[in-house]
C-alpha cells in the first residue's frame, strides 16, 4: 500500500440554498490537493457552485448488522406519528 | 485514453485539440468513477493497479488496436464510444447503488465523445477521395472490435448467469451488441461508407440486422493479452506510473509537513 494518500468523500452543492449532496469519492494527499481533485473529477460542466470534501476515515457510520438493533427504538413508538391520534368528526386544519 | 493520446500531438486544428484533451480528460474521470465504486468493495487503489500491471485484472480489449491515422480518432468516437453508451446506458439500472450513480454520470458525458467522433467521419467522408478512403479504413479496422465490446456470445459469458441474477448486468452481451449494430448502420449509410461485412442486411420483419458470425478467436487472443498493442500498452502504462512515483512521494511528504506544522 502506497504510503500518504487519503481517500476524501465528496458532497457539491448545486446552487446556493441547496443542500450538499454526496457525489462519490476522489483520493488526495492534503486537503487542498483533495478539492482541487475533487473539482476537476466531479464539477467539470458547471455541476455545482460549492465543494465539500471529507477525508473517508473521519465518517461515522452503523455497522450493517447493527442497523436493525440500532434504529428499533424509532419503530415502537407509534405515537410520534400523527395517525395515532383520533380526531373527532367534523374538527378540521388538525 | 492511450489511443487517444497517440493524436493529441498531431491534432488538424487548435479546436480538434481542444475537444480531444476534453474527451481524454473526461475519460481519465471514468476510470476514476470506476476505481471509486471498487473501493467502496473494499479494495485500494494501489492493489487495482497492481493487479492491473501484473496481468491478474483484464481491461477492455478495444484499447489494444492502434490507431494510425487522424480518421481514427473519427471511428474511435463514433464506434468505440457508441458502443460503450449502449452498454453503460444499460448499466445505469445496474443494482448497486455507488455503480449506478458513476454510470447515470459517465452516460451524460459519453454523448459528448460520440458526436465529436461522427463529425470527424462527417468531415472525412465528405473530404477529398483521400480522406474518405481513410474514413473507410478506419472503420474497416473498428468495426468487428467495436463489436467485440459487448463481450462474448451469452452461450460463452462465463460471469452472465450470476450477474443477471444479481441484477449487476441488466441485458445480455448479444442483445447490447444487436442494439448496437441496429443504430448504427443507418448513420453509416449516412456517410457513404459500407460497413465491412457481405452478409449484413436488415431482417424486415425483425428491424433488426443480421450478420457474419464473428471472429471469436481473434476476440479471445486480444483478452488473453496477445492484441497488437497489448504488450504496448501495459508497458506504457507501468512506466507513467513509476517515472512519476516522485510526485507521490513529494506530495506525501508536503502533506505530513502541513499537517504536522504549528503555524
Ligand atoms: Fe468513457
Ligand atoms: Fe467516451
Amino acid at each position: 500500500m502506497e504510503s500518504g494518500v487519503k481517500v476524501w468523500e465528496v458532497f457539491v452543492q448545486k446552487k446556493s440554498g441547496l443542500p450538499f449532496k454526496h457525489v462519490g469519492s476522489c483520493h488526495g494527499y492534503d486537503k487542498k490537493m483533495a478539492i482541487q481533485n475533487a473539482r476537476d473529477l466531479y464539477t467539470r460542466r458547471g455541476e455545482g457552485r460549492e465543494l465539500w470534501v471529507v477525508e473517508s476515515n473521519a465518517i461515522v457510520s452503523v455497522p450493517l448488522d447493527e442497523a436493525d438493533a440500532f434504529f428499533d427504538p424509532g419503530e415502537d413508538k407509534i405515537y410520534r406519528h400523527a395517525t395515532f391520534y383520533k380526531i373527532p368528526e367534523g374538527v378540521n386544519h388538525l | 485514453m492511450q489511443p487517444e493520446g497517440n493524436w493529441l500531438l498531431r491534432a488538424p486544428s487548435l479546436r480538434a485539440k481542444q475537444v480531444l484533451l476534453a474527451k481524454i480528460q473526461d475519460e481519465a474521470g471514468h476510470g476514476l468513477y470506476l476505481y471509486s465504486v471498487a473501493e467502496t468493495l473494499g479494495i485500494s487503489r494501489a492493489e487495482m493497479v497492481e493487479q492491473l500491471h501484473n496481468q491478474e485484472a483484464k481491461y477492455s480489449s478495444i484499447f489494444n488496436y492502434p490507431t494510425l491515422t487522424w480518421a481514427d480518432m473519427g471511428a474511435v468516437g463514433w464506434l468505440v464510444d457508441g458502443a460503450a453508451i449502449v452498454n453503460q446506458v444499460s448499466l445505469q439500472r445496474t443494482s448497486y447503488g455507488p455503480y449506478s450513480r458513476g454510470m447515470v454520470r459517465i452516460c451524460k458525458e459519453e454523448s459528448f465523445h460520440q458526436r465529436q467522433g461522427y463529425e470527424i467521419m462527417v468531415q472525412m467522408a465528405f473530404g477529398t477521395p483521400e480522406q474518405k478512403e481513410m474514413a473507410q479504413d478506419a472503420l474497416n479496422r473498428f468495426w468487428e472490435p467495436a463489436l467485440m465490446m459487448f463481450g462474448p456470445h451469452d452461450a460463452d459469458s462465463v460471469h452472465k448467469n450470476q450477474s443477471m441474477d444479481w441484477k449487476i448486468k441488466r441485458e445480455s452481451n448479444d442483445h447490447l451488441r444487436q442494439r448496437f449494430i441496429d443504430r448504427t448502420v443507418p448513420q453509416a449509410e449516412y456517410l457513404g461508407l459500407t460497413i465491412p461485412d457481405v452478409n449484413l442486411k436488415l431482417d424486415p420483419s425483425t428491424g433488426s440486422y443480421t450478420h457474419s458470425p464473428f471472429n471469436w478467436d481473434e476476440f479471445w487472443n486480444v483478452v488473453n493479452g496477445n492484441g497488437p498493442c497489448n504488450q504496448e500498452r501495459l508497458d506504457h502504462h507501468k512506466k507513467a506510473h513509476y517515472d512519476n512515483a516522485w510526485v507521490r512521494e513529494a506530495a506525501a511528504a508536503y502533506a505530513e509537513k502541513v499537517e504536522t506544522s504549528v503555524a
